[in-house]
C-alpha cells in the first residue's frame, strides 16, 4: 500500500525541517522531499534599520555560523562607507577579521564533525538513538568527546578576542573592526596551558583527520557510495585559484572538473544566479542562469572548496588536499560522505591560518578602519563553514536599509539536500514494507553531512521527529509510526 | 533522588542559545553524570519519552508548529524556562510584528534581486505549518516559570542556573546578566 514517511524533526541538525518520503504499493520511494518549515522575514523587518546595524542585526539568523553573517554583512557594509570589496581595509582591519572568521570556521566544523556526525560513525547509523549522540561519545569515547569540546572551545574564544562575545559579537563595523587582539590575548592563543594553545589544535586536527581516513578504510563502500552522485560546485577563492574562506572571486567547475563561472567579481552575483520558489519548502532553489533551473543547480560548503579551489594555501592542509584530489583521480568528488573528509581538512587549514595570523605583528596593530566616500549599495559575499554565503544591501538617503537580499549557504545546497535524501532514501527503504528507525536516520545522516544548519536557511532554526504515516490511495492516513 | 531529566527545544531561535548552552565547555561531562537528556535537538530523541524536569525552551512562537510544542513541552515538563531574549520578548525576528506576513513573504519569495518567480509561486504545501501574524513570546502562550536573559544568556549563567536548579539553592542573577545584549 502507498505510505508517506515523515521524518520531523530531523535531529542532530540545527534547523527546522522535516523530510517527507512516499512509496507507492510495490514499496518503492516515488518522491522525497526536504522542507525547510520556518519563515522568518529577515529581507523585510531590516528595511528602515540604520545600514551600521546590519552587522549585528543579521547575524541573529543564525546563532551556530553568527560570525559568517556579521562578517558578509560587514564586508557589504565596508562598500557602502567606501572603504573598497575585500581588500580594501587596513591591514589589521583585515587580519583581525579573518583570524574571527578562521576561528569560527574552526569552531563551527568542529561542532558539526564531533558533536553532530561522529556518533554515526562511532555507534554507527542503525545504532541505538538513545546512545547515537554528543553524550553517548561522550560516555563512551572520552577522548574524542573531551578533543571535540576543547577546540571548540579553542574557536570559540578566538572568536570572542576579535568579537568581544562567542555568539553574536560586535566586532567588525563598516570599514573594519573596533579592536585589535592585545599581546596578552595573542599569547594566550599561542603558547596557551594544554591544550588550548594553536599548536596542539593543529596536533588534534591531524589526529582527527586520521580517524575519519581509518574509518574511511574500514567502511568504503558505505563512505563512498553513500549518496554519492556528480553535480556542479561553486566557491569563491583567491585570484590565483588559491583556497581563501574570506574573500576571494565566484568560480564553478562541472562534474568534470571544467569552470563555467569565471572567476568572476561577487558584486554582480545575480547576474550568474537566480533562485527558484517552489511551494514545499520556505527555502528557494538557487541556480547558474546560464544553465537554468533544471540543469544550474551546484553544491557548496567543504566538498565543494575542495573541488574548486587549485590549492591550499598553508603546508600540512595543501598535503592533504592532494591525496583528497588524487583519490578521485583530480576530477571533482561527489560523494556526499567526502564532506566530512573535506571539513577536517579545512579544520587544519583554520587552525594552520590563525597560527599564522597570531604571528602577524599587524594582529596587534591600531590601525583599525578605513574610511571612504559613501555608496548607497553593498555586496558582501564570504565562505561560510557550510559554503557561499551572499549578502546584498541598498540604503536610502537616510542610511536606512531599503532593500536586503541574502542567499545563505544552506540554500544553496538545497537541491543537493534533496537529491542526496532521495538517494539514500531509496538505496535503504525501496522494496521495504518496514521502514525502520535506522532507514530514518540515513537519511538524517545524508542531511548531517551537508548541514546542521537548517537554522540560516529558515532564516530560522530547530530538529526534528521521525513519523512514519501509511495512507491510502486517497490520503488517508491508515496507520502512524514514531520512533523515539 | 533520580537525576533531574531535562529537554530543550528551539522554536523562533537562531540555536545561539543552545549554543551558549555548548558554551559551558567541558563541564559539559560533568552536566552528563548530574543529568538525563531527553527530547533535545542536540540527541536524536524526537519526541518525549518520559515526563521532565526541566524544558528550556529557545525562540518566541512564529507558526502554528511552534505553538504545538511549546504546549507539548508545558504539559511534560515541571519547570519551564525561557532561554533567551527570543523567547521572552519575540527577539529579533519579532521585528516583523508590524510588518504584514503577505509583506514579508512577498519580499523573499516574489520581489528578492535573484529571486525568478514568474508563476508568483509563494510556499503554502500542506507539509508546511501556518506562520502567525506576529512573533509571540512565549508566556503569552503557556505559562512560563523562569525568564534567562541575554541573546543569548552567557554560559556561566545556564551553568549557574542549571546547578542552582538540579541541587535546589538559589539562583543568583548578576545585575549586569539582566540585558539584551
Ligand atoms: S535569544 Fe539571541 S541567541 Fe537566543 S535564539 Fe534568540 S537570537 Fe538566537
Amino acid at each position: 500500500m502507498p505510505k508517506k514517511i515523515t521524518i520531523e524533526p530531523v535531529t542532530r541538525v540545527e534547523g527546522h525541517g522535516k523530510v517527507t518520503i512516499h512509496m507507492d504499493d510495490s514499496n518503492q520511494v516515488v518522491q522525497s522531499r526536504l522542507h525547510i518549515v520556518e519563515f522568518r522575514g529577515f529581507e523585510r523587518f531590516i528595511q528602515g534599520r540604520p545600514y551600521w546595524e546590519a552587522p549585528v542585526l543579521v547575524q541573529r539568523l543564525c546563532g551556530i555560523c553568527p560570525v559568517s553573517h556579521h562578517l558578509a554583512a560587514a564586508k557589504a557594509m565596508d562598500e557602502i562607507v567606501g572603504a573598497g570589496t575585500g581588500d580594501g581595509l587596513t591591514p589589521t582591519g583585515e587580519k583581525m577579521r579573518r583570524l574571527m572568521h578562521y576561528g569560527q570556521i574552526f569552531q563551527s566544523h568542529a561542532l558539526h564533525f564531533f558533536h553532530l556526525a561522529s556518533p554515526d560513525m562511532l555507534f554507527g547509523i542503525e545504532a541505538d538513538p538513545n546512545i547515537r549522540n554528543i553524550i553517548g561519545v561522550a560516555l563512551e569515547h572520552q577522548d574524542l568527546a573531551v578533543q571535540g569540546v576543547m577546540m571548540r572551545k579553542f574557536g570559540q574564544e578566538v572568536i570572542q578576542a576579535t568579537a568581544g562575545k562567542k555568539i553574536h559579537g560586535t566586532g567588525a563595523i563598516p570599514g573594519g573592526m573596533n579592536k585589535s587582539l592585545t599581546p596578552e590575548e595573542r599569547d594566550s592563543f599561542l603558547l596557551g596551558k594544554d591544550p588550548l594553545n594553536v599548536d596542539k589544535m593543529i596536533e588534534w586536527s591531524l589526529g582527527a583527520l586520521d580517524f575519519f581516513k581509518s574509518y574511511h578504510s574500514q567502511n568504503r563502500e558505505l563512505v563512498d557510495n553513500f549518496a554519492n552522485f556528480p553535480s556542479s560546485h561553486l566557491s569563491l577563492v583567491r585570484k590565483d585559484g588559491a583556497m581563501d574562506l574570506y574573500h576571494g572571486v565566484l568560480r564553478a567547475v562541472d562534474a568534470e572538473g571544467k569552470k563555467i563561472l569565471h572567476d568572476v567579481d561577487y558584486q554582480k552575483y545575480y547576474e550568474y544566479i537566480g533562485e527558484e520558489v517552489r511551494s514545499w519548502s520556505y527555502m528557494k532553489f538557487p541556480f547558474l542562469k546560464e544553465y537554468g533551473k533544471e540543469k544550474g543547480w551546484y553544491r557548496v560548503g567543504p566538498l565543494a572548496r575542495m573541488n574548486t579551489a587549485d590549492f591550499i594555501p598553508t603546508p600540512l592542509a595543501q598535503k592533504e588536499h592532494e591525496i583528497f584530489r588524487a583519490y578521485t583521480n583530480g576530477k571533482p568528488n561527489g560523494m556526499s560522505m567526502h564532506m566530512h573528509w573535506a571539513r577536517l581538512i579545512e579544520i587544519l587549514h583554520s587552525a594552520e591560518m590563525m597560527k599564522e595570523l597570531l604571528y602577524d605583528p599587524d594582529i596587534t596593530g591600531d590601525q583599525l578602519v578605513t574610511k571612504g566616500n559613501k555608496q548607497y549599495e553593498g555586496v558582501g559575499l564570504i565562505e561560510a563553514p557550510r559554503g557561499t554565503l551572499f549578502h546584498h544591501y541598498r540604503i536610502n538617503e537616510d542610511d536606512q536599509i531599503d532593500m536586503a537580499n541574502l542567499i545563505v549557504s544552506t540554500t544553496n545546497n538545497n537541491t543537493p539536500m534533496n537529491l542526496a535524501v532521495e538517494s539514500v532514501a531509496k538505496d535503504y527503504m525501496n522494496g521495504h514494507a518496514v521502514i525502520s528507525e535506522g532507514m530514518m536516520n540515513a537519511v538524517e545522516v545524508a542531511i548531517r553531512a551537508y548541514d546542521p544548519c537548517l537554522s540560516c536557511a529558515t532564516h530560522a532554526l530547530g530538529k526534528m521527529p521521525l513519523e512514519i504515516k501509511i495512507l491510502d490511495k486517497s490520503g488517508n492516513i491508515l496507520d502512524k509510526k514514531r520512533s523515539s | 533522588m533520580s537525576r533531574p531529566i531535562i529537554a530543550t527545544t528551539s522554536l523562533a531561535g537562531c540555536f545561539g542559545c543552545h549554543m551558549s548552552f555548548l558554551d559551558i565547555d567541558e563541564r559539559i561531562l560533568d552536566l552528563i553524570e548530574l543529568v538525563e537528556f531527553n527530547k533535545s535537538p542536540i540527541d536524536d530523541i524526537k519526541t518525549f519519552t518520559k515526563d521532565c524536569d526541566i524544558g528550556l525552551i529557545e525562540g518566541g512562537c512564529c507558526n502554528t508548529e511552534n505553538i504545538h510544542i511549546l504546549k507539548e513541552f508545558r504539559k511534560k515538563c515541571k519547570i519551564l524556562i525561557s532561554f533567551g531574549e527570543c523567547a521572552i520578548m519575540g527577539g529579533l525576528p519579532a521585528l516583523r510584528n508590524d510588518i504584514s506576513v503577505k509583506e514579508c513573504l512577498a519580499e523573499a519569495y516574489l520581489d528578492g534581486i535573484s529571486t525568478v518567480n514568474k508563476e508568483e509561486i509563494l510556499p503554502n504545501d500542506e507539509e508546511l505549518p501556518m506562520i502567525l501574524n506576529k512573533v509571540y513570546p512565549c508566556h503569552e502562550v503557556v505559562k512560563m516559570d523562569y525568564h534567562l536573559p541575554g541573546c543569548p544568556p552567557r554560559a556561566d549563567l545556564i551553568w549557574d542556573v542549571l546547578h542552582a536548579l538540579i541541587l535546589g539553592t538559589d539562583v543568583e542573577l548578576p545585575y549586569e546578566v539582566v540585558k539584551y545584549d
